[in-house]
């Protein structure tokens, strides 16, 4: 089984974002990047898949700042291949980002056929599509979103996927394979992985970076402006001692008749 | 006609969702602006009776087969495809939930048009579509226009309130040939129901819910305290869940439940999207976060700027204080 994991770096939205002179991007110097979450959960699923039924784990990623770090990481995690194609960088659009992917995928030697292309369902900056779908459509392969656990059959030809809807609700389908999946929970939290195992990544692993071409797709919707967010409502902030603030909750509960 | 407004109703097992009505306000507000219809397109098996209910647009298209009772996008997909080649409208409001997901995200791919994600609101400016737009987490906003049409908007739930898109009027229902040249490649097998027995956190009228910022599981027994004093219930946020700190069941937001508790305290919680989409109509919501920034306090009636893990304990004592005062 080979499985191909696709990688995005995201802004840390846990720090302060600011928007750019243009008015419309994300200032870029003081951006703190990590691997998009729902990533690191097709990373983690791909893995499981792995050591369920063998076979090799490939990360994918478009060149962004601490990029490297994320790939070793992978590769320290259980991943055997790691990839980076140059031209990405941080604030490419999905289309462009899918685009690129496409390209690797036919460029690169032993990169394609893969059994499975898992990336994560959304990520927080997707404003003109989403990865999963877009790439699927270039590939011509069936796309799922939101899966939560993949079960391949015993010819490795077809796999029972499960996803979610709402409410708690999940339902089953079944694929067949390649397909590209959006995942949104692997069966398990994304493992951990030492700091030191990484080191020895680094040590004895290797990247292959591999330059894109320059056709990269003109975006298709334009910002006008990006802000952070009027709020039309503000809550009521409560101020003072851990103590006083509690007891000011307290205050507002007895109010509301809910002690 | 060419240049409409089409909604994209979403009905889930027999059922029209609430963003359904709420697309329709929206695309009612927009459609008239521009001086365009607004048509909704209802897609599913032996759903003529829903589409009676649509009734805020001027029509209805409903395609109509066995092949589409299922969630299967593929086949709704080719339907709706045909629909939008063959009509041209303007702009699809289509619905960014669980159920519509694999639809909405694939139908621009498949038009090659341009996608317009997580709008929480569309406007008319000199004549041309804005739509502004939830990224980052809640953090940033963006106003968006597309550079060609048909365009899709991928429509979060809250749009507009939902009562504002049922009318009692019957709308004109015009049923659609379905022809599926393609059998789908991924086949829709059964759904599976959630695990019963424990707390329906949808009862419960205190919730206490859990996020991120608890850090650790050990962490959770502060806040099953503070819902045993307030006589209520734990639940979580994605990340919590995700870590399986809580079972699936108490997970509150797009792929959990939607709550109306009377009161709502968000301890350690941020506030993406797509919690808030579960909880924001709670009675009263108080929030604890270490970051005055966290989109929650835009949604919270009172927020508090701290660790909730240093608060908690503190309103524990003062709620079972306040309640042992009560007893006796």
């Amino acid at each position: 089984m080979r499985i191909l994991v696709l990688l995005k770096m995201v802004p840390d939205v846990v720090e302060e974002l600011e928007v750019a002179p243009d008015g419309r991007s994300l200032d870029l110097e003081f951006l703190r990047l990590m691997v998009n979450e729902r990533d690191d959960h097709a990373l983690e699923e791909a893995l499981l898949l792995k050591e369920r039924y063998g076979g090799s784990v490939t990360v994918l990623a478009l060149d962004a700042p601490e990029m490297d770090d994320a790939l070793f990481t992978a590769l320290a995690k259980g991943a055997d291949r790691a990839v980076k194609v140059s031209g990405g960088g941080v604030g490419l659009n999905t289309c462009a980002t899918a685009s690129l992917f496409a390209q690797a995928l036919s460029a690169v030697p032993n990169l394609w056929p893969a059994d499975l292309v898992l990336t994560g369902c959304q990520a927080i900056d997707d404003l003109d599509g989403l990865l999963a779908p877009l790439l699927a459509h270039k590939l011509k392969l069936p796309y799922l979103g939101l899966v939560t656990r993949v079960e391949v059959d015993a010819s490795g030809g077809r796999a029972t996927l499960v996803k979610e809807y709402a409410g708690g609700v999940r339902g089953e389908f079944d694929v067949s394979l390649p397909a590209v999946l959006g995942v949104q929970a692997a069966e398990r939290p994304p493992r951990y992985v030492p700091v030191a195992r990484v080191r020895a990544a680094m040590k004895s692993q290797k990247i292959e970076a591999v330059p894109s071409s320059d056709r990269v797709e003109a975006a298709t919707v334009g910002v006008l402006r990006l802000a952070k967010p009027e709020a039309t409502e503000h809550a009521e902030m409560l101020e003072g001692t851990p103590e006083e603030v509690a007891s000011k909750v307290c205050e507002v509960l007895a109010e509301r008749g809910l002690l | 006609m060419a240049g409409d407004i089409w909604v994209l109703a979403e009905q889930w097992r027999g059922q029209v969702s609430e963003i359904t009505y709420e697309m329709l306000a929206l695309g009612r507000e927009v459609a008239d602006r521009l001086g365009r219809r607004l048509q909704a397109v209802l897609i599913g098996h032996e759903v003529k009776g829903l589409a009676k209910t649509l009734g805020l647009a001027d029509g209805v298209l409903c395609a109509d087969h066995p092949a589409l009772a299922g969630p299967s996008a593929e086949a709704s997909g080719q339907v709706l495809g045909q629909l939008i080649r063959s009509r041209g409208p303007m702009a699809i409001l289509a619905p960014l939930t669980n159920v519509t997901w694999d639809l909405t995200t694939s139908l621009p791919a498949q038009l090659q048009a341009p996608f317009i994600s997580f709008c929480k609101d569309a406007q008319v400016q000199d004549g041309r579509l804005q739509a502004r737009c939830v990224l980052y987490g809640g953090k940033m906003e963006a106003t968006v226009t597309a550079a060609g049409g048909p365009t899709v908007l991928g429509i979060l739930p809250g749009a507009r309130p939902a009562e504002k898109g049922r009318v009692e009027r019957t709308p004109s229902i015009e049923e659609v040939a379905v022809a599926l040249p393609e059998a789908p490649r991924a086949v829709f097998k059964n759904y599976i129901e959630p695990e019963a027995g424990d707390v329906d956190i949808t009862r419960q009228e205190v919730l206490v819910c859990v996020g991120r910022g608890i850090q650790s599981q050990d962490n959770l027994a502060l806040a099953e305290a503070l819902a045993q004093a307030l006589g209520g219930a734990v639940c979580g946020s994605r990340p919590v869940i995700d870590q399986g700190w809580l079972s699936l069941s108490r997970q509150v937001g797009k792929s959990g439940a939607i709550v109306k508790p009377r009161l709502y305290l968000a301890a350690g919680i941020s506030g993406a999207p797509e919690h808030i989409e579960g909880m924001k109509n709670a009675g009263l919501i108080i929030a604890v976060n270490t970051d005055p920034q966290a989109p929650i306090f835009n949604v919270a009636h009172y927020g508090i700027v701290a660790d909730a893990m240093d608060l908690l304990p503190l309103i524990t004592e003062e709620v079972r204080k306040a309640t042992s005062r009560k007893v006796s």
